[in-house]
């Protein structure tokens, strides 16, 4: 603290002119003053915190030190190096909130994560980024109510529990979400049940593609028409790495389309990278219902410069208080400027390529687990991306022995899913991506072999 | 030389284009690893696996660079931003503060970096020590029982707050009955925006001319068996500690309500104040301001929502707890509104303010508020002999807590330039722009600097020489003002495309479109 030496004190509260820095406390009433010291341990030097806190998290095991399967909302991918070091720039790292003169530079980072962001997904309009992918369900929840005038979201059976159960709870005073069957061989939507569902209250269907549990749902473009003959609108929930090789919800009709943004450049960090977002169509009464604040291309005074200004501004919380009925604030930039480099490092040819390398990869663990006696893998007969299911019943195992096992091998297995799915049986959510080695998933399977027997 | 080059100062200015003007075809900043021979062998074409209709047919039009072009790029994009690194930054409500570099390295050490959310208890147990040591020093500081981390920011964190008191009523049967929230107008926006995303109605309540805070008897007035409870900020972004919280806080539980203070200008009074002990049931701080993890360019920030011991079991889950061996992550709370988000919270950020309280010590958390204090009582007498600057409630408040918000509303009476004027002219002194004052003004033409304890004297009295130079400006030669910023990255933006939906792009993909697809 540079004013903290007592000369430099003395002489400041000399110019305010007063005795003592309590002096400058007289709004707050005495008696509700603290008396006592807080039973806080002492202050120490950066030497002595660095040693303490790394000697606490050197008891943390990372994914790489052990080998993990884990995915379910937060993914283990390959961060390049130019990532970290664009996020780790000082003035990136310590903004906040600065107009376009002095901050020129984060609204035109932003801005390229938009416009990347809107190619990825097919979509004309993004806004900034939030904060994880449950919290973006409930804005296309809420924009799907405010546009329709209706309460009621269909949402697939095979939704991620955890995102459901944020969605329900953000939107509980203003919209009913109800779970649409899924077919029990395929695992994709039940049109019939859609049908059956959907009434003039519905304001609009969400899906996830791929779905959390890691299969592809192939009737995007009937559900879409499903949803836009009952007047609703149709939301899609992607991981966007996966865009580099399957059909962006633009091209089959979505009006929104949300996710969630960590495999672009961030780390897990024990769920700390999220990195939701949000993209719709470029019609008035969508962009006007979004909580977040936008950013619009604009030009200046001068040749040759680009500037950057907010749109409808007075749409958000920050202008209109409770009018607004939704939040926005502080949202998670620095992870968008971070996606907004990952993207332009592997351009188009490089995702695609990133693309089908996990699935190649994910496809061979399918293969090496299916030969397997005792476990079934996958679950559906659908096209799988970078997730897939598995089942243990034939073994006699539970999805946390067996996990268990694993990691006496070193070996983090699939998450257990058998209490968020009971009719799947003991089961685990496997994901494979790129940083896994043919070496890891085969000694993933050799392990396997050993925890099913 | 001409007069709007006197600061001695230039933004850099680099002109740099977007990123898709600098693609040029077949080029590659990353290449990504191929599957091995092995696994191409059996898997094959993948691609042909995909159902037809769900095969991409054309690949995104992302830009296709070099890994130097593309760093480069975004070099010059950061030197285009200025951080609290980069000087003279105070933009009030926010705590700039200064983050020490140590946090930035144990925040993103691989021990963390590479730990996922849903690893076996048993390989987590150090990141979960930290978080829940932290949540116990959070109970200490502020007198509450318990506290969640969950909050991915402020306005996550009020939110979760306004869903408590849902939960709260719901469980006594009286939320069909208890619809409102009561805020008060200079609180922070989300204490009205956030209840309202939770369903309730909003009784918004304005300052008395005299006090700067809202008369009891406008609280009494607005308190009835319909009030679900009262959530507020103090102290206020006006540095006004409101000394009616007590009595409000008596009022609003006599009337069956919960009171929730929001305490994002809690950096005046670490040490001397805990809000529990005033009697609030909920409150939270964000680690981005008072506990110094940074911005991040807008986030992500973090926040911690308390309870009291009456309210602890609605806190989300999970909930880290500890039984004396072994730490854990306890779902089992029946009464909890559920999850407030994905996983944890910004666990980054809540090792870097661990961190950061941990060099602090009790100690050091006090002399923290009473620089912050010093440096703001210093900032405004400075600023007070600046002409055209006024201080509203300057007679029954002459000393401020972490902030104060002053009024141009003489120097625009007199010059015709207000704030919005000065703000463009500040940046051609080097420094950031100020922050004005959330919606709606109550203070006319409001500026409002904060000058965290991080602040060096030498940087306050810049700041109010900078105001003193506008200010002479103003008087003598509008026109510089006026037609500012003149050294700033960017000459004056073209506002019309905010309102103008044929003119808007929010993408470059859509700025194509509405211009007939010229790139350059």
């Amino acid at each position: 603290m540079p004013n903290s030496n007592p000369e430099t004190k003395r002489e400041m509260l000399d110019e305010i002119g007063v005795q003592t820095v309590e002096e400058l406390f007289v709004d707050v009433p005495e008696r509700l003053r603290l008396k006592k010291r807080l039973r806080l341990p002492h202050s120490k030097p950066e030497s002595q915190v660095r040693r303490e806190v790394e000697e606490i998290l050197s008891r943390n095991k990372t994914s790489s030190e052990l080998t993990s399967f884990l995915g379910a909302g937060c993914w283990p991918h390959y961060v390049p190096a130019v990532c970290d070091e664009i996020n780790s720039r000082s003035e990136f790292v310590t903004a906040y909130a600065g107009d376009v003169y002095s901050d020129l530079g984060r609204y035109q980072a932003l801005f390229e994560f938009q416009s990347m962001m809107g190619d990825l997904v097919a979509m004309d309009v993004v806004s900034f980024p939030w904060y994880d992918w449950a919290s973006v369900c409930s804005d296309a929840a809420r924009m799907m109510v405010t546009v329709t005038g209706r309460r009621e979201i269909l949402a697939p059976r095979t939704i991620s529990p955890s995102r459901l159960s944020v969605m329900r709870g953000d939107c509980e005073s203003f919209a009913h979400i109800k779970l649409v069957d899924n077919d029990k061989r395929t695992g994709q939507l039940s049109l019939e049940d859609l049908k059956r569902k959907i009434s003039p209250n519905t304001a609009g269907i969400y899906i996830e593609n791929p779905t959390y549990l890691g299969f592809v749902e192939t009737q995007g473009r009937e559900i879409s028409r499903i949803a836009h003959d009952h007047g609703a609108l149709f939301a899609v929930g992607v991981e966007p790495l996966s865009l580099g090789i399957l059909t962006p919800p633009g091209e089959y009709d979505a009006d929104i389309v949300c996710g969630e943004g960590q495999p672009l450049g961030m780390h897990m960090s024990f769920g700390g990278g999220l990195l939701g977002f949000i993209a719709c169509q470029d019609v008035e009464r969508l962009v006007s219902s979004i909580p977040h604040r936008l950013i619009s291309l604009t030009t200046t005074e001068r040749a040759g410069e680009w500037g950057f200004t907010y749109v409808l501004p007075e749409r958000t919380m920050f202008a209109a208080r409770d009018k607004a009925r939704s939040l926005t604030g502080t949202a998670t930039v620095l992870w968008a400027i971070t996606a907004a480099v990952y993207m332009s490092l592997l351009g188009p040819e490089g995702l695609r390529e990133l693309a089908e390398t996990i699935m190649q990869r994910s496809h061979y663990a399918i293969n090496r687990l299916s030969e397997m006696r005792g476990i079934k893998v996958p679950l559906f007969e659908s096209c799988h991306f970078e997730e897939f299911s598995a089942n243990f019943d034939a073994a006699g195992k539970t999805a946390s022995q067996v996990n268990e096992s694993l990691m006496s091998s070193g070996i983090i297995g699939g998450k257990d899913i058998s209490s968020e799915f009971p009719e799947l049986g003991n089961a685990a959510l496997y994901c494979v991506t790129e940083v896994h080695s043919k070496a890891d998933i085969d000694k993933l399977a050799a392990a396997l072999e050993v925890a099913v027997r | 030389m001409k007069e709007t080059e006197t600061t001695g100062y230039h933004a850099v200015s680099w002109k740099e284009p977007i990123v898709y003007q600098l693609s040029r075809k077949g080029r590659r900043g990353h290449q990504a690893p191929l599957a091995e021979e092995g696994i191409r062998e059996t898997i094959g074409n993948v691609a042909s696996r995909i159902p037809e209709e769900m095969r991409r047919m054309r690949p995104p039009m992302l830009p296709e660079l070099s890994e130097p072009e593309v760093v480069r790029h975004y070099v010059r994009l950061s030197q285009e931003t200025y951080g609290v690194d980069s000087g003279i930054h105070m933009h009030g409500t926010c705590t700039m503060k200064y983050s020490p570099k140590l946090n930035e390295v144990i925040a993103r050490s691989a021990k963390i970096a590479d730990v996922h959310p849903l690893q076996h208890i048993d390989t987590v147990q150090g990141v979960l020590r930290i978080m829940y040591e932290f949540a116990s020093w959070l109970c200490e500081l502020s007198g509450m029982k318990e506290f969640s981390l969950q909050p991915r920011g402020g306005a996550h964190a009020v939110f979760g707050n306004a869903r408590i008191i849902r939960a709260y009523h719901k469980l006594k049967g009286e939320l069909e009955e208890r619809r409102e929230i009561i805020t008060t107008v200079l609180s922070h926006p989300s204490n009205g925006g956030s209840p309202a995303a939770a369903g309730f109605d909003v009784v918004t309540l304005y300052p008395d001319e005299e006090t700067g805070y809202p008369d009891i008897e406008a609280l009494k007035a607005a308190v009835s068996h319909r009030t679900a409870g009262l959530m507020m900020t103090d102290p206020y972004d006006t540095g006004i500690f409101d000394s009616n919280l007590e009595e409000y806080v008596k009022i609003v539980h006599e009337a069956g309500g919960l009171v929730a203070i929001d305490q994002a200008n809690a950096n005046s009074l670490l040490g001397r104040l805990r809000i529990g002990e005033v009697g609030a049931d909920l409150c939270h701080f964000n680690l981005h301001k008072s506990f110094s993890a940074p911005h991040g360019s807008t986030g992500p920030g973090s926040a911690a929502i308390g309870a009291s011991e009456e309210l602890s079991k609605f806190l989300p889950v999970p909930v880290v707890a500890f039984d004396g061996d072994k730490y854990n992550l306890d779902y089992d709370r029946p009464y909890s509104i559920g999850r407030l988000g994905e996983f944890y919270g910004v666990v980054p950020n809540v090792l870097r303010a661990y961190a950061w309280m941990m060099a602090m010590g009790a100690e050091g958390l006090e002399e923290v508020s009473d620089v912050a204090v010093i440096n703001n009582n210093y900032l405004i007498k400075k600023l007070l002999k600046v002409r055209g600057v006024g201080l509203p409630w300057r007679g029954s408040h002459p000393f401020r807590l972490q902030e104060a918000r002053f009024s141009l509303e003489r120097m625009k009476e007199e010059t015709g330039i207000g704030v919005v004027d000065v703000n463009h002219r500040i940046v051609d002194y080097g420094m950031q722009d100020m922050e004005t004052s959330h919606e709606p003004w109550i203070v006319p033409e409001p500026f409002t600097p904060e000058p965290p304890e991080t602040m060096p004297r030498e940087d306050l009295d810049r700041y109010a020489e900078v105001l003193d130079a506008i200010s002479h400006e103003a008087y003598s030669n509008p026109e510089i003002v006026r037609t500012a910023p003149h050294n700033a990255t960017i000459s004056r933006i073209d506002r019309t495309p905010s309102r103008a939906p044929k003119k808007w792009a929010m993408t470059w993909r859509a700025y194509l479109k509405k211009t007939g697809g010229d790139r350059d």
